[in-house]
């Protein structure tokens, strides 16, 4: 008994985790997947053709610049299209990721521990990608630090009462909050990279790269009290954050009167949407991960399992918004807004709406029962269906509300042009050779707690 | 409208003397600086260029000059005012003192300056295809000369459009003296033969009507565009909304009826309208002929085959019968020359000749039947008779009728010569072409629809070496004066023979308006009354077709004009296109729908076939198409070519008589048509609020009755107070005719740009004041809907949407209360038209602004701000002419007056729908017109507390009509 105390300790089965893995295991089940393992050809054509479509986004982000936002379909009144569905977009994408790693953690869901780090990946690379569209949508986007509060001169400061310039803070503090509190979580890792790779050449490079981004990591106790005390900190800043971004971004449209902006329910339906969209994302990617790196221990199907309750309980959410919409049209009486709404059924995007309904609120029902919850092919299919409807769900708001207003004279059709599809499909090729190079680089699922979890889960079984 | 600045003339002391430093060369010098040299036909300036040691008289940097000269179109004059800025006429302003404008003008006297500085105007001589030289050409003249001489000039043709101008009717006068064998053809596609016609009919000889709509009570328009076709529209417009505001409590001093064949403006504005075939029209006025007892009218005519045509014939008799002397009947266009006869009868009878209507003898040089001319011309010159073929700013290749042949006829006469604006299909068929100068670069003479005469004075030096018909002329007489200017002074030396020439000559110039000129009433003797028009006048064809001119390009002479092609159509919002309109049954039985592209055959002659896109409109009379003439050029320009159908095609002789039957197939493909309103319902929205006049005097206040329909009263804010002024603006839809002056000297005056076919598709037309139309189910408007027209500039919200969302304050309130955007600090999120309600934001979304060309760079009004790519721009209340008139009152140490400020758009309206000044002003006219209980805020239930608020309609229908 007294040499069971000393033995490492040995995983079992808890559902999150599978049985017969130690410390060591899984140190190197995981860091070969950075260190040493090759890489294969379906990862270099993945890299290659996101490369492409890299380049893509960034050619085709040159003629904007150079021709103007003209390129796109926007017009007057639909002076607002995919850049601002995209953008609200990504960064609901964005969500998952924090909320998995700060307020699951603040709640002791054992279950987040292999998919956080990813998931908080995901959340930086989709902020990040959905701060860039504001820029591009601008009309003179060399211009959009007049957002920012800076001295200047002229003494001009933002013009405080527009949801754009709260916009601007909330996802910068997002962004910089997230991406700190992803750093601080990876710094034991980075240290088990540190020491883990050997004195090859090649290697020595990324022991050194490793070695710097560690900040001095040696895993005493005192780093690792200090190191506790912060990410617990972090994860407390960034809870309030997971809801507040969100908000924010509602304001974008429910400070404006636009019938289809105005709207009170809009910051509680964005965040469920973003949650349902970013918990979706987290399922897309997870999937594929643990398929092509073996990782179907760590991220189990039980993991899958519990993901797919939370789309379910989203997906309510937001149809819960859905709803309220329609009501909140109806009980105004107002006319504006009932037409709003009755146009959103029957009028020239009416389709889109039926099969954003279909996505969003139809197809997630599916998982209520077991066999399909725990149907890897299906789960995937079922998360991509609800991104592609959450991403027609933003389409609606920012388009169908402003095609039709106040005055019928003014209204006017969106039409999206080629440069609309070349910049929202090359900005998922970035976002996913962004995943690509994460997976490569660096731990897609955090050690230091996967080595707890073996901790507890031996202790859990004995 | 009152101008405060000094009108200075253009005219110089000596402008014989060819070297001299006149005044006209000082200008070709500034000019050259700013336009000429960079307009590529030059080069910059060789000479030296020294400061002034003498500062020119009245050019002082940074502010306009404004000539009074005379804009002509279609031969007519309308009185105008153009400013010009160091040299560069900018703007187009009406003339208050001539009598067709009083300070307003219409859409093509706005545009007028676009084509001035048009890159693509002819900037040469042509001798065939090749480039050549006016010297040259003077040369081959010589020869030609010596011919006519000898024959007397028994080969020589001169073809002209409508000519007024008395210069000009002189010299071909002296012309046809000299060579007694030469002959002079009229040939002006939009020509009311049917006038001319009638008067013979009805008093033997030539006569022009003008109308009084300021003393008729009642006004019965027989598809007559009087408010838009005519050359007197701009004032009739004006005296019509006069009329109206004078009585029925301020609202409806006069009842207007229609009956017409497609929507016009006129047919819109009236009180009661019926759309009819032309067959159908005819009947119905000979009917109401005999009811009101017109001598030698037979009282039984066959019944009316039109349902409401009979509940129409007796509420029109009735109406002439209880306004005699203060009715008025007016028929034009499709309308048989008998008809139009029987007309002068009716208002005979009724005593309105003399009081609401005057009888003059014509204005045109030569009132003729213009198709007769041309094709008696065609004919010649088909049979070899004709040697010389002078054509002075006319375009007949393109618009003469479709079976003369006038292309392949103009190619057997061996020394034709076009004298045109444009290379255009005459210039590049002629022999030679010559390049005509502006109207304002020259000097000539014109007169308007009632005979008063204006001078018309050129603001700069021809930029191309163009030069004026009266110059042409000149050279084919041999005439010892060849300068324009002197060519006008001697006729007019000669008119108005007095005993100080000096003085009348400057009062002409300076007043843009020749003192008494105006045509005195023609003694009518006996009235012959014309028989009845055959039945089968119009073809009683499945579908007749009717020519119609286009409310942008005219009949083609404006077709290379942006701004023009770029203005919505007042009914169909339709850009850079023309369309066949149709009627709502005809379309539903033919299976047609708007965009379909049909094929129109004549009957008469299948070989003429022509593709367009079909139009419903549902206020167009069935069994009728319309068809808008002046498209589908092939040498406009770079901005006309191609674009639209050319309806010429199917104009016949026939045709343009009125008697045009065509067979209409459907093609099955589709024309993608770039409207900018493709909605024309209120949906049930308090958007035009309009009433009779019985509802009206029941209720008042209909516009404001219901609380959500007023501004709502309370806020937690204390009201801004506005120390010096607080401008606003009211626009009366009452006097509104939606004829799109004020969206195009907007257009002007700020400098807007225009965006092309394809941009418009997009929905990204720029214009800052728009005309909205809808379509209004309401009484007295017969069975179709009535057309309801409603401009839409920037509200000026007190508590503005735009403002609050803008992330950079580009967008602010002033301290007079303008909601003013900031170019410079745009950033261009367009959150602020998202927020906008009324969306007359307008957003560069591709970089508009033409900054390549150099001669629109010269077009542009140097005090407003050329807008780059990716900023917003609105509506801006004239702020540059506020300033202006602030400033100009400041070094008088006074105060701004009401009336001192007056923006573009309240300019050029000629029924003063708009009017502009200071809220603080308690005597203000805008003031009291927002004391109007009808007075309202669009969408004032959202609290944005518009500056500009709409005066609610009233229509005064028949009520035997409703």
């Amino acid at each position: 008994m007294e040499n069971d105390a000393l033995r490492p300790p040995v995983s079992k089965d808890i559902g999150v985790l599978r049985a017969g893995w130690g410390y060591a295991s899984v140190s190197d089940k995981i860091s070969d997947i950075v260190l040493t393992r090759p890489a294969g050809w379906g990862w270099i054509t993945a890299f290659l053709l996101t490369f492409a479509g890299v380049l893509v986004f960034f050619g085709a982000t040159v003629w904007l610049f150079v021709k103007g936002v003209g390129i796109w379909g926007v017009n007057i009144p639909v002076a607002w299209g995919y850049a601002i569905g995209n953008f609200v977009w990504w960064i609901g994408i964005g969500h998952a990721g924090t909320f998995i790693s700060a307020v699951l953690l603040l709640l002791r869901q054992k279950w987040r521990t292999s998919i956080n780090r990813f998931a908080e990946a995901m959340t930086l690379f989709a902020a990040g990608i959905a701060g860039i569209f504001p820029i591009l949508h601008l009309g003179r986007p060399w211009f959009f630090y007049w957002l920012v509060p800076y001295p200047d001169v002229m003494n001009v400061w933002p013009q405080w009462r527009s949801p754009l310039v709260w916009d601007f803070f909330a996802i910068s503090t997002y962004l910089l909050v997230s991406l700190l509190f992803w750093y601080v979580g990876l710094i034991p890792d980075l240290a088990t990279l540190r020491d883990r790779a050997g004195v090859h050449p090649v290697q020595r490079g990324k022991q050194i790269i490793y070695g710097l981004l560690a900040l001095g990591w040696r895993g005493e106790a005192r780093h690792w009290a200090r190191y506790e005390t912060a990410y617990l900190l972090l994860a407390g800043l960034a809870t309030p954050l997971v809801v507040s971004v969100h908000t924010i971004v509602s304001f974008d449209f429910a400070i404006g009167n636009t019938p289809g902006y105005h709207s009170t329910i809009f910051p509680p339906y964005f965040v469920a949407g973003a949650l349902f969209s970013g918990f979706a994302m987290v399922l897309t990617l997870a999937i594929p991960l643990r398929h092509f790196f073996g990782l179907q221990d760590f991220i189990t199907r039980r993991h899958l399992a519990n993901a797919a309750k939370v789309l379910i309980a989203t997906s309510w959410l937001v149809g819960y918004g859905y709803a309220a919409e329609i009501f909140t049209a109806y009980y105004s009486g107002d006319q504006y807004e009932i037409y709003m709404t009755v146009n959103r059924w029957t009028g020239v995007y009416a389709p889109v709406y039926g099969s954003m309904l279909v996505c969003n609120l139809l197809v997630p029902q599916l998982l209520w029962s077991r066999r399909i919850r725990h149907n890897i092919w299906l789960l995937f299919g079922i998360s991509l269906m609800i991104n592609l409807g959450m991403w027609m769900e933003r389409f609606l708001i920012v388009v169908s509300s402003l095609h039709r207003d106040f005055l019928p004279s003014a209204w006017g059709v969106f039409y999206p042009t080629f440069w609309d599809w070349v910049h929202l499909l090359s900005s998922i090729a970035l976002f996913v050779w962004l995943f690509l190079l994460f997976v490569r680089f660096l731990p897609a699922i955090s050690i230091a707690e996967m080595r707890a979890l073996v901790r507890e889960s031996a202790q859990e079984g004995s | 409208m009152k101008k405060q600045t000094v009108i200075p003339i253009a005219d110089a002391r000596d402008d014989t003397a060819e070297d001299g430093i006149d005044r006209r060369s000082f200008l070709k010098l500034m000019a050259a600086s700013a336009a000429l040299a960079s307009a590529g036909c030059k080069g910059p300036p060789q000479e030296q260029i020294v400061p002034y040691v003498r500062m020119p008289e009245m050019m002082v940097p940074g502010k306009p000059v404004y000539y009074a000269s005379a804009f002509v179109h279609r031969g007519f004059a309308q009185g105008v005012l153009i400013e010009s800025n160091t040299g560069r006429p900018t703007k187009i302003e009406g003339n208050p003192l001539h009598p067709a404008s009083l300070g307003a003008t219409d859409v093509f006297a706005q545009a007028s300056i676009l084509q001035l500085w048009d890159p693509d105007r002819s900037q040469a001589v042509y001798r065939g295809q090749a480039l050549s030289t006016w010297e040259t050409f003077e040369t081959a003249l010589q020869a030609q000369r010596e011919t006519w001489s000898k024959d007397g000039g028994a080969g020589l043709r001169i073809l002209t459009g409508t000519i007024t101008s008395p210069t000009l009717a002189d010299q071909l006068a002296a012309l046809l003296q000299r060579y007694p064998n030469a002959r002079w053809h009229c040939h002006d596609p939009l020509h009311d033969d049917a006038a001319i016609a009638a008067a013979h009919l009805a008093f033997g000889k030539p006569a022009e009507t003008v109308l009084h709509l300021d003393k008729a009570a009642v006004v019965i328009a027989i598809d007559a565009d009087l408010f838009g076709a005519l050359p007197g529209s701009v004032r009739y417009a004006h005296d019509f909304a006069q009329r109206r505001r004078s009585g029925g409590d301020g609202v409806a001093g006069n009842r207007l009826y229609a009956v017409e064949i497609r929507p016009t403006l006129c047919g819109a504005r009236a009180d009661s309208r019926l759309a009819l075939p032309p067959a159908e029209i005819e009947r119905l006025i000979w009917r109401v002929a005999a009811r009101i007892g017109t001598p030698g009218v037979p009282a039984s005519l066959t019944g009316a085959a039109h349902a409401d045509s009979s509940r129409w014939e007796a509420a029109l008799a009735r109406a002439l019968i209880a306004h005699r002397g203060e009715s008025l009947i007016v028929a034009g266009g499709s309308m048989s020359p008998a008809t139009r006869a029987l007309v002068h009868a009716m208002n005979a009878t009724l005593g309105n000749v003399g009081k609401t209507i005057t009888i003059i003898a014509p204005v045109e040089a030569t009132p003729i039947d213009h198709v007769e001319s041309i094709t008696n011309l065609a004919a010649e010159m088909a049979a070899g008779k004709v040697k010389s073929l002078v054509m002075l700013d006319v375009n007949p290749v393109y618009d003469a009728p479709a079976d003369l042949g006038f292309a392949k006829a103009l190619g057997g006469v061996p020394f034709s010569v076009h004298l045109g604006l444009y290379r255009d299909e005459t210039g590049r068929h002629a022999a030679w072409h010559l390049p005509l100068s502006h109207a304002y670069e020259h000097w000539s003479d014109a007169r308007a629809y009632d005979g008063t005469a204006s001078i018309v004075q050129p603001a700069i030096a021809p930029l191309y070496g163009g030069r004026s018909a009266h110059e042409l002329v000149a050279l084919l007489v041999n005439d010892d004066t060849r300068g324009g200017h002197a060519l006008v002074r001697r006729t007019w030396a000669r008119h108005a023979a007095g005993p100080d020439f000096e003085t009348f000559w400057t009062d002409a110039l300076r007043q843009g308006v020749i003192a008494d000129s105006v045509s005195a009433a023609l003694a009518i003797g006996s009235m012959h009354t014309p028989s009845p028009p055959s039945p089968t006048h119009v073809a009683a064809a499945p579908l007749a077709a009717v020519f119609v001119p286009d409310p942008a390009t005219g009949a083609g002479e404006f077709a290379n004009n942006a701004w023009l092609q770029e203005l919505p159509r007042p009914f169909t919002k339709l850009t850079w296109d023309n369309v066949a309109l149709i009627g709502a049954a005809t379309a539903r039985s033919r299976g047609l729908a708007t965009g379909d592209l049909v094929r129109l055959n004549l009957d008469a002659m299948s070989d003429h076939a022509l593709d367009i896109p079909v139009w419903v409109l549902p206020q167009h009379a069935e069994g009728v198409i319309s068809l808008p003439l002046g498209y589908g050029r092939t040498a406009a320009g770079r901005v006309g070519n191609g674009v639209g159908a050319d309806t010429y095609a199917l104009r016949t002789v026939a045709a343009a008589r009125g008697r045009a039957a065509l067979q209409l197939h459907k093609t099955g493909k589709q024309h993608v048509l770039a409207t900018t309103q493709q909605h024309t319902t209120m949906e049930g929205r308090d958007i035009v609020r309009l009433a009779t006049l019985a509802q009206y005097r029941e209720n008042p206040h209909f516009a404001t009755d219901a609380p959500k329909k007023r501004v709502p009263k309370d806020s937690l804010y204390p009201e801004w107070e506005y120390k010096d002024y607080k401008w606003g603006m009211a626009i009366d839809l009452n006097a509104c005719i939606g004829c799109n002056a004020c969206t195009i000297a907007c257009q002007a005056e700020n400098n807007i740009p225009t965006v092309g076919k394809e941009e418009v598709l997009r929905g990204r037309e720029m214009h800052w004041i728009r005309v909205d139309r809808y379509e209004v189910q309401h009484r007295g408007a017969g069975r179709a809907a009535r057309s309801v027209f409603q401009p839409v500039p920037c509200m000026h919200c007190e508590t503005a949407p735009c403002e609050e969302v803008c992330p950079v304050g580009a967008t602010v309130h002033d301290s007079e209360g303008l909601n003013v955007q900031v170019y410079n600090r745009c950033v261009g999120t367009r959150f602020c038209s998202n927020n906008c309600p009324y969306k007359v934001r307008r957003f560069n979304f591709l970089q508009y602004s033409n900054n390549e060309v150099e001669s629109f760079k010269a077009v542009q009004n140097p005090e407003v701000t050329v807008r780059r790519r990716g900023v917003m721009e609105k509506c801006t209340y004239c702020l540059q002419r506020i300033t202006r008139a602030r400033i100009e009152a400041e070094k008088l140490g006074r105060t701004l007056q009401d009336g001192e400020v007056v923006t573009a758009c309240q300019a050029v309206c000629s029924t003063e729908a708009i009017v502009f000044g200071d809220l603080n002003n308690p005597n203000s006219k805008v003031n009291r017109a927002k004391a109007s209980p009808l007075d309202y805020a669009l969408l004032a239930e959202l609290n944005t507390r518009p500056r500009t608020t709409y005066a609610a309609m009233v229509t005064n229908p028949d009520p035997a009509l409703e």
